[in-house]
């Protein structure tokens, strides 16, 4: 990250042309608020997850807190399965999610870049999802789903499937009910920043392209993909953490059933702290959590050698 | 409604003729390249929609597929007995108090970042960057404690502040761009002509941020609207409560009442999806000039 920050700087750092009008406090006092509201409400949080994570910590068995040394951390990495299978769930989730996202989204951004009647009414249409939000995402995917009045029931009256199925209460297809109820709503989201970044590839490029007789498909290797780089690792990188951290879905529609199939890491979290109270350990897993996400973040944009290219 | 506000980006107009006379007509991409895989996709996105508005316009139990004869009894039904009413009063306060708090914050620490250079800045850019990884939903138990150390659990100003702190790095970086987008010297020029820096800045460069300010605003808002674990945990009271939790509430009973959740969901819907039919220019717009170069 700290690569991106040097390569956003401006490249002609702004003058001081009057003492009088940049006084050396009022860049600290404009910064102020922002700032303070970050270090009380995510700093201290984040800190006092820390402090917990080493503590025995319940409000419900009192008597039991106090210093805990790494005991929270030995009984998660060696004594609980369930971190290690909602870890797993959660990767699974993450790379289909954001993989999948990712293809449709930079497909549709390249058909909607084209030039067609009624283009403006099929760019609203296809990217209106994307204002939904992830409990009305359930909403209307339960709605769908339902065995009694679902999908699935006038696919039965077809003469496809059967009666009474219900895919997010049944082991095997809840998984990609829930994939797929999500790509609903997270497609949009790489097809809009996708288009946003297509307007920016010059026209020359193209025509050039096209005198020396490529084609179409190699235009969009040589041409377009370069181009689009450093806006698919950035969106691909913040849409990964933001689909890890995300509960609003997962919790609503399935609750991480049947049978914990669909917990993620950070419901699972989110159980132990508020179903059981169990804060120091919550803690714990959510600084494992942190330095997962930080490292993968750190490996990720290292590989892809983020901002790397001149372009 | 929706040809009318959301016309295609700024090249709209030039595209067409360039892609006349400069690709040859072999060359352009055939139609059915186009409307077949749009279809598809459209009928994916759009099915759901349809599908909860006939849940929502057809009698209790009905099966047919065109909600007809249309009934609001639903609707009726979700904002009073359901107290949607409350609720989606609730939900507008949270969207506009976080809307207000934190375009002005933000607006304050990216001009900060955009015009000087300060000792702190590069430090203060990489906590803003690195707090993009903190997950809200992970500092729900702290986030609880010190809400309540505030005595603030239970008033909406609770969810307005954790909104607003989550949406400011974003927001932040985003209008920093926008600031450096227009030039220093219009501003320097206002000072010559006698203006002071906060005079300046008010007619100079809040004029032409204004996609930019729409985009951050419109996203705070939605954000604030959509949000769900928040309000769910720092809000115990029913008449305290959002839309997202109300929902969430329907989708959690024994027998879920489908025609109530489904009148739920499209109240849910509305504000947000007529916010961005009508901002979806300035967003791409406001996106390709900031997040870009963010």
């Amino acid at each position: 990250m700290a690569q991106a920050a040097a390569v956003a700087k401006p490249p002609a750092p702004p003058r001081r042309r009057r003492a009088s009008a940049t006084p050396r406090r009022l860049p600290y006092l404009l910064i102020a608020p922002a700032a303070l509201l970050m270090l009380g409400f995510i700093a201290y949080p984040v800190l006092s997850v820390f402090y917990y994570s080493l503590q025995n910590y319940n409000p419900t068995k009192p008597w039991r807190n106090g210093f805990a040394g790494l005991d929270n951390f030995t009984r998660l990495f060696a004594h609980d399965p369930q971190f290690r299978d909602t870890l797993t769930f959660s990767a699974k989730w993450v790379v289909v999610e954001v993989g999948l996202q990712l293809l449709f989204g930079l497909a549709l951004a390249l058909i909607v870049n084209q030039t067609f009647v009624g283009r403006a009414l099929g760019r609203a249409l296809v990217f209106s999802p994307w204002a939904v939000s992830g409990v009305l995402t359930s909403a209307i995917w339960v709605l769908l789903y339902n065995s009694q009045t679902g999908i699935t029931r006038y696919l039965a009256d077809a003469g496809i499937g059967s009666y009474g199925t219900s895919w997010l209460s049944d082991p095997s297809t809840v998984f990609p009910a829930a994939v797929v109820a999500d790509l609903w709503r997270g497609v949009p989201f790489f097809a809009i920043l996708i288009l946003a970044d297509l307007q920016s590839v010059s026209k020359d490029l193209y025509e050039a392209a096209e005198v020396d007789g490529a084609s179409r498909l190699k235009q969009f290797r040589h041409i377009t993909l370069p181009h689009l780089k450093d806006a698919i690792v950035l969106s691909t990188l913040l849409r990964a953490v933001w689909e890890f951290n995300n509960v609003d879905l997962l919790y609503t529609l399935t609750g991480g059933g049947p049978a914990g199939e669909t917990t993620t890491l950070p419901l699972y979290i989110a159980n132990t702290s508020v179903d059981a109270h169990n804060f120091g350990y919550a803690s714990a897993l959510t600084t494992v959590a942190f330095v997962i996400l930080l490292f993968c973040s750190i490996v990720y944009l290292r590989l892809s050698k983020f901002g790397g290219d001149s372009k | 409604m929706i040809t009318e506000i959301a016309p295609a980006p700024r090249k709209a107009a030039a595209e067409p003729v360039g892609t006349r006379t400069g690709r040859r007509s072999w060359d352009e991409v055939p139609r059915w390249q186009i409307y077949v895989p749009l279809t598809v996709y459209l009928l994916f996105t759009l099915v759901p929609f349809y599908w909860i508005l006939l849940f929502a316009l057809r009698p209790a139990g009905s099966t047919s597929l065109v909600p007809w004869p249309m009934t609001f009894e639903h609707f009726e039904k979700v904002w009073t007995e359901r107290s949607f009413g409350t609720y989606f009063t609730n939900s507008v306060y949270v969207g506009l108090a976080t809307l207000v708090l934190t375009t002005v914050v933000a607006l304050a620490g990216g001009y900060a970042l955009a015009r000087f250079d300060f000792r702190l800045k590069r430090g203060f850019m990489l906590a803003l960057l690195c707090s993009q990884f903190v997950p809200g939903a992970l500092l729900l138990v702290p986030l609880f404690q010190i809400f309540a150390k505030l005595s603030m659990i239970n008033s909406l100003g609770s969810v307005v502040i954790a909104e607003t702190v989550f949406q400011l790095p974003l927001s932040m970086i985003l209008i920093s761009g926008f600031i450096r987008n227009v030039p220093y010297s219009l501003e320097e020029a206002a000072w010559v002509d006698g203006c002071n820096r906060l005079t300046a800045f008010r007619i100079v460069v809040l004029p032409l941020l204004r996609p930019g300010l729409v985009a951050v605003g419109s996203f705070a808002f939605v954000h604030a609207w959509n949000h769900f674990l928040f309000a769910l945990m720092f809000l115990s009271d029913q008449g305290k409560q959002t839309i997202p939790v109300g929902l969430d509430t329907l989708m959690s009973a024994d027998s879920v009442d489908l025609g109530a959740l489904a009148a739920g969901g499209i109240i849910a819907a509305l504000p947000v999806v007529i916010v961005f039919a009508f901002i979806q220019k300035w967003l791409i717009t406001g996106f390709s000039a900031g997040a870009v170069k963010g």
